[in-house]
């Protein structure tokens, strides 16, 4: 499927859940609501699409402003041998996406790895907890208002002389 | 009396002798330090030849620990637990610039410097440390021990 073809293809099946499509470095980009993100990644895992891997799930700051975190999907497909990225906004005062572990299993971790990292939820995780930090960490370091450098030690720390 | 202080110095500096060159060490690796380890080891460098090749993976069973990479706040408990599990008389390596100070990480994971959770009688600083440097540091925690006083640790406990 040609980059155009593939970009009018995805306007005319997922219209009103896109928000936007645009082409980065060759690869397309879509803008959806977090409202709709499980119905586009459902339709997009189905032929003619067929999205069957899902490369990377992250989240980035923004630091400021009206969604400020934003989910990053990066999706490939095998039969086609092509890339697509899938981004949503999610609004400051509710944190939250639908799950996509039924859809791609390898999503459990990543989600689990975003929440720690940055404290957005996922709605029908079958088990959201920490990942990489430990038990009693508190606060998501990668946020940019996490205080610089704050370390949460579990055993009491000798001072530098 | 004199004859018996000559006696005990003797008696010290054949247990350092003993010590210095039957270093038992555990690795505690956790990190890209670990290959500039394999090579200082292995037969290229071969720390055998200081008397340190017996390398033990049990730490109730070694001299010296080796602590080779980054050591995070989520590791810092084990590396503690293992420290605390070496029976005495024990010595540490700080091996590499992570372990030294925490490296190139100053952030909320890395512990900044194995210092701040075991005391450490070596550093290896190098980012990794050069195979000679490793050979450098062995020498001179071989020179610390001849010269230690041999019960310096349980003459210390009440």
């Amino acid at each position: 499927m040609v980059q155009e073809t593939l970009i009018e293809d995805i306007r005319s099946r997922l219209g009103q859940a896109v928000e936007s499509v645009s082409d980065s470095f060759g690869d397309p980009v879509l803008v959806v609501r977090p409202g709709s993100l499980r119905s586009v990644m459902a339709a997009l895992r189905e032929p003619p699409f067929e999205y069957a891997v899902l490369l990377d799930l992250t989240c980035v700051d923004y630091a400021a402003g009206e969604g400020r975190f934003e989910l990053v999907y990066h999706l490939y497909s095998l039969s086609r041998n092509v890339r697509l990225r899938v981004k949503a906004s999610l609004p400051d005062a509710d944190l939250v996406a639908d799950s996509l572990t039924g859809l791609w299993k390898n999503a459990d971790w990543l989600e689990r790895e975003v929440f720690d990292m940055f404290g957005v939820h996922f709605a029908g995780h079958p088990y959201l907890r920490r990942l990489l930090t430990y038990e009693g960490f508190e606060g998501h370091p990668l946020r940019k208002s996490y205080p610089w450098r704050l370390a949460q030690p579990r055993i009491p720390m000798k001072d530098k002389v | 009396m004199s004859g018996l202080s000559f006696l005990t110095t003797r008696l010290e500096t054949a247990l350092g002798w003993g010590r210095k060159y039957s270093l038992f060490h555990y690795p505690f690796i956790t990190a890209c330090c670990g290959m500039e380890y394999m090579s200082a080891a292995c037969a290229h460098f071969d720390i055998d030849r200081f008397g340190a090749g017996l390398t033990r993976f049990s730490p109730r069973q070694a001299d010296l620990l080796l602590v080779v990479g980054t050591v995070s706040h989520k590791l810092a408990p084990v590396l503690k637990t293992v420290y605390d599990q070496m029976l005495e008389p024990k010595w540490v390596i700080a091996f590499g610039a992570c372990a030294v100070s925490g490296g190139i990480y100053q952030n909320y994971a890395v512990v900044q410097g194995i210092d701040r959770v075991i005391p450490v009688d070596v550093y290896i600083p190098g980012c990794p440390p050069r195979p000679e440097m490793v050979l450098d540091g062995l020498v001179k925690l071989q020179e610390k021990i001849q010269h230690q006083k041999q019960d310096w640790r349980w003459s210390r406990k009440p």
